[in-house]
Formats: structure tokens, sequence, C-alpha cells
């Protein structure tokens, strides 16, 4: 038998006008969001190009770039991760009392509450942070500094405003904890009730069931929403600029009055007031900010991907 | 090792509708007793009260008593989680953890109630599980694999493994073939048969022929009538029940003829 040498023509799938309408619609917004990050990733290269290249004294503090961002820098990083370290925890536990132990009505007005929470607009959490808080943690700092010291993060001496990172931190930590609540919430409403039938009826109590069934089902959606989460603090501009006493560098102290600005706050406190070179200073910062949040992201995916096999969407 | 069931005039509410009224019937170990009926008149419901299961749905209750051998599975301060660690359930749809690898799933039950096993032991009790459930040779390569990745026939089997690894006295099973193939339910049918000679073997089916293939006992359930509750029409020794049934009802649904 003579074998063919034409390869089979691809078989053509008649197109249908809405398919291609909708493919065309999707392509266009998945194009149209690449253009956008690219077109923002390079204003801020261009704008900031020239406080790359200048000389170091010609920047704001004196001292070159580097120095000049990096305790911002600093600051941004452990404001947004002790806030995130205090609310995922607690957004995951919440998270399960709704959706397992309180009795339904409860549950209701709870989720209710979450989701309210999740639309305050951060000025209101700021004002708070100030009036409110601020004052408040003076004692507890005070007591922190002279009981737990050893710690650097209290070392102390305890600032006599309480407008300290402490304060800034717990200020962002209740920020991101109802929009962390709400979409781990979601997730672990979609636990499958087959796993979790399947857990119990080998003789799991409730705890053991959201160990094996429900924590590991949502662990994709905790990881995401704690990027959410991270991804707000890291960015939070007024609330930290309403709350913080800014005036120190590089410290671990959270409860001094030294403390370092963030990199979103410090632009909005500097930009009303910086021309020239300044204002590319600012911005060779945002662009910093820009790179650490695309490398945040990208962390979690590869985070969740890591176990994809095993994350039941299979 | 396997148990003798009884159960004496149980209701069965789901908060104030009466599902089930007036069950009593005895389950004699090794053996497999079937569960058959037309489909709302009860069957699942009935056996999640045997392993405590249906009081998870929120207002579920039951009424009447449960024994095993002489265990009062209702009484008080009998703990429902205990109870289910002794009578394994195979659901009807195959449900291994999707997080798990196929060992893991296994091991599952075992790793439970803060029970702590040598890796050793494990690995054993794994093994013996997988053989006992006709999987072993399947899987042997990949059991750090994800359990999902099986085809359904060889999850329904990872279930069963599951659930004997626990040791229980009892196996409940709930349609467990309804979701596969011709192929794969004779393999969990073969399976049937070989764990009767150590477990009390209780499973739902909608299909007679199957019934007639695995059980010792069957059992009839139906509707008492429309909105009224479903009720155990007669339970017999499987031949007698396709052979020679004692009540009208029953030999209208065996020959076909019902409703
Ligand atoms: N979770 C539930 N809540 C309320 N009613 C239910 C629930 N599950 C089943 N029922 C009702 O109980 C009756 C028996 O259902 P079921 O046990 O599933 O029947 P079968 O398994 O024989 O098909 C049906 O009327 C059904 O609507
Ligand atoms: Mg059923």
């Amino acid at each position: 038998m003579a074998l063919s040498t034409e390869r089979p023509s691809p078989r053509r799938v008649p197109q249908r006008p809405g398919d291609r309408i909708f493919s065309g619609f999707s392509t266009g917004a998945g194009v149209l969001i690449l253009v956008a990050l690219a077109g923002v990733a390079a204003f801020l290269l261009v704008e900031a190009w020239p406080s790359l290249t200048a000389p170091a004294e010609d920047i704001s503090g004196g001292e070159g770039l580097v120095l000049y961002v990096w305790p911002l820098l600093f600051g941004t990083l452990i404001s947004a991760v002790f806030a995130l370290v205090i609310a995922a925890p607690l957004a995951v536990a919440i998270a399960l009392f709704i959706t397992y132990y309180a009795p339904r009505r409860l549950a209701q007005a709870l989720g209710y509450l979450i989701d309210l929470l999740a639309a305050v607009p951060s000025i209101i959490y700021g004002l708070w942070g100030f009036q409110q808080l601020a004052p408040l943690t003076v004692d507890p700092t005070t007591w922190l500094s002279e009981n737990l010291g050893f710690l650097p993060f209290f070392a102390g001496p305890p600032s006599a405003t309480g407008r300290t990172m402490f304060v800034a931190i717990i200020v962002l930590a209740v920020m991101i904890l109802p929009i962390i609540t709400a979409v781990v919430r979601e997730a672990f409403r979609q636990t499958p009730r087959l796993h979790e039938e399947a857990s119990l009826a080998l003789g799991a109590t409730r705890w053991e069931m959201i160990r094996m069934a429900v924590l590991p089902f949502g662990r994709s959606s905790i990881v995401g929403a704690s990027m959410l989460g991270l991804g707000r603090a890291l960015g939070e501009t007024m609330a930290v600029a309403i709350v913080l006493s800014v005036s120190g560098g590089v410290t671990f102290n959270l409860i001094g009055s030294g403390n370092p600005s963030t990199i979103a706050a410090n632009i909005a406190l500097q930009f009303p007031e910086s021309t020239g070179l300044q204002v590319n200073t600012l911005i060779a910062s945002g662009l910093v900010l820009f790179a650490i949040t695309l490398v945040v992201n990208m962390a979690a995916r590869a985070v969740i991907n890591r176990r994809k096999e095993f994350s039941g969407a299979n | 090792m396997a148990k003798r069931i009884e159960v004496k005039d149980l209701d069965i509410y789901y908060d104030k509708f009466l599902a089930v009224q007036g069950v009593s019937m005895t389950i004699q170990p090794r053996s497999v007793t079937a569960l058959i009926g037309p489909s709302g008149c009860g069957k699942s419901t009935f056996l999640r009260t045997l392993n405590r299961m249906h009081e998870l749905v929120p207002g579920a209750r039951v009424d009447g008593k449960v024994f095993m051998d002489d265990q009062d599975l209702y009484a008080n301060g009998v703990d429902p989680v205990k109870v289910r660690s002794q009578i394994g359930m195979v659901f009807q749809r195959p449900n291994p953890f999707p997080t798990m690898s196929i060992y893991d799933n296994v091991a599952a039950g075992l790793k439970l109630n803060s029970k702590r096993l040598k890796r050793s032991e494990l690995d054993d009790i794994v093994e013996r599980s997988l053989r006992a459930a006709n999987l072993w040779e399947e899987v042997k390569d990949r059991l750090p694999k994800p359990g999902s990745g099986l085809s359904g026939g060889q999850q329904q089997r990872l279930c069963i493994a599951r659930a004997i690894a626990v040791q229980p006295d009892v196996l409940l099973m709930d349609e467990p073939c309804s979701a596969l193939d011709p192929i794969s339910t004779q393999a969990i049918e073969d399976l049937m048969l070989e764990l009767k000679e150590r477990y009390t073997i209780v499973i739902v089916t909608h299909n007679m022929q199957q019934a007639a293939r695995v059980s010792d006992v069957t059992g009839f359930f139906n509707l008492r009538g429309v909105g009224q509750p479903g009720e155990l029409v007669e339970i017999d020794e499987t031949t007698k029940i396709f052979s020679t049934p004692s009540k009208k009802a029953t030999e209208d649904y065996i020959s076909g003829r019902f409703g």
C-alpha cells in the first residue's frame, strides 16, 4: 500500500460570528492590559531617568538615589509585611469562623459587616489611626519597651504621640483584613461538600475536616488574597501619610518616634512642593514600588502554580 | 471486625419533614445487604443514619434506635465522630481528596485523632488497603501522584481503600457504581464479594441486576404514597426478593411495573 506523501490538511471548522466577536474582544482586552502595563513602565522609566544619571549630591538628601530610596523602601516593606503577618492569619480564622462555626444568623451578619468594611475608604482608617488609635497605643508601647525591649521591634524609647510604625502597621492590617477575609471566605464557601463529607465519614472532627479538606482546597485563594492585601498595603498612601510621624531612617524599632516613611506616602507628601530633579527622584521611587508589586505578584503566582496538579482544579 | 447492625423503628426527619418512617431491620455481618427502591424514597437518607452522617444536615434528626452489636449508636454520650471512624462510607461520586497524593489519600483516616504511626507501619497499611481494593498493581508506581489523576473507577477504588484503611466494622456504599462504566462497575462488584469476607457491607443501588449479583439480602424501600414518607416495604434473602417477593409493591418494582 502506497503511503500518501500529502499531509492531511487541517480540517476547517466553521466559525460562528458570536465566537469570533468574543474571541476578538477578549484578545483585545488582554492586549490592552499589556499595553497599559508597558505604558506605565515606560513612563516611569523615562521620567525617572534624569535622577538615575544625576550626580549624588543633586538628589534630595544629597547622598544619591539609592540612599534616598532605601529607607522608603524599607519602611514600605516593613509596614506592609508586618500588616500582612497580622491580617492574613486573622482573616483565615474569621473566614473559618463565619463559614464553619458561627450560627447561621451571626454568620450572615458578620459576612455583611466584612463586605461593608472592605468598602470603607482608606482615608477613614487613616483618620481613625491618627485620632483614636495612636494616643491609645502610648501606654501599651511603653509597657512593650519595658518588658519586651530585648526584641529589636520594641527597643524604644516609645514615642510620646503614638504616631509610630506600630500604629501604621495596625491601621494597614485593619485596612486589608476585610478584603482578605472576603476573598478567603468565598473560597471556603466553595469547598465541595463532597470533600467535606469524605473527611467527616472517615471520622474527622470539624477541625480535622478543615485541615484535610478546607484549607488545602482554599490554599491558592489564601495566597492570592494575601497578595491582594499585601499589594494594597504596599501602595497605601493616605492612611500612612496621616498616621506616621516621619523623621528617621532604617530601623526595626516599631514604637519609636523616628520612623522611615513609605514610598507611596512620601510621594504624596513631597510631590506638591517638588520641582525638577526632585520630581524625577520621586518617580524613581515609584518605579521601585512598581517593580516590587510586580515581583510580589509573580511570586504569588509561582507559589500557586508549584502544586498545581494537587490544586483540585482537575 | 465485621459487626451486626440492628435498626429498631427508626423515623428520620429533615427538620419537620418526615423523610423515612418506621424502619426496622437486622443487617448480618460478613454479608452484603442491598437497598433498592425508586429515587427519593429515602435510601441515602437511611444509609446516612447508620454512621450518623445524617445529623450533619442542619435540623436533621432521628427517632428510634440503631445498634451495632450491643452498642447503641444514638445513646447519650456516644461521639458521632467515633461512630463514623468505625463505619466507613463510600459515596456516589468518587471523592478522593484532590490536594493529596494517592498515598496520602489512603493514609488520611489513619492520621486522624492524632494517631501517630511509624512510616513503615503506614506504608504497610497503605499497601494492604490498596491491595484489598484491587488497586495496588495499578498505582504502586505512582503513589506520590495526585489521586485526582486516576480514572473514575480507580478513584472509587481509591476511596474504598481509604475507607478500609482504618479497619472499620461496617462499610456503607451509596450507589458506588452509578458514575462508573461497566468495566469499573464489574471491578467494584468483584471487590464487594471479596470484602464481605471481612466486613458488613450495606449498599444502596438503583440497579436491580447489581443487587441480584452482589447481595445476600435485599431490602426494598418505597414511598408510602405521594407526599408521604418512605418506608421499608420488605427485606429478605435476595433470591427470594427477586423470585417470590411477599409484597405486591416489591413485585411490581422488580418486574418494572411500577407506580
Ligand atoms: N439535605 C436534605 N434536606 C432536606 N430534605 C432532604 C435532604 N436530602 C434528601 N432530602 C429529602 O429526603 C427524601 C429522601 O431522599 P434520599 O434519601 O436522597 O432518597 P434516595 O436516596 O432514595 O433517592 C427526599 O424527599 C428528599 O427530597
Ligand atoms: Mg440516593
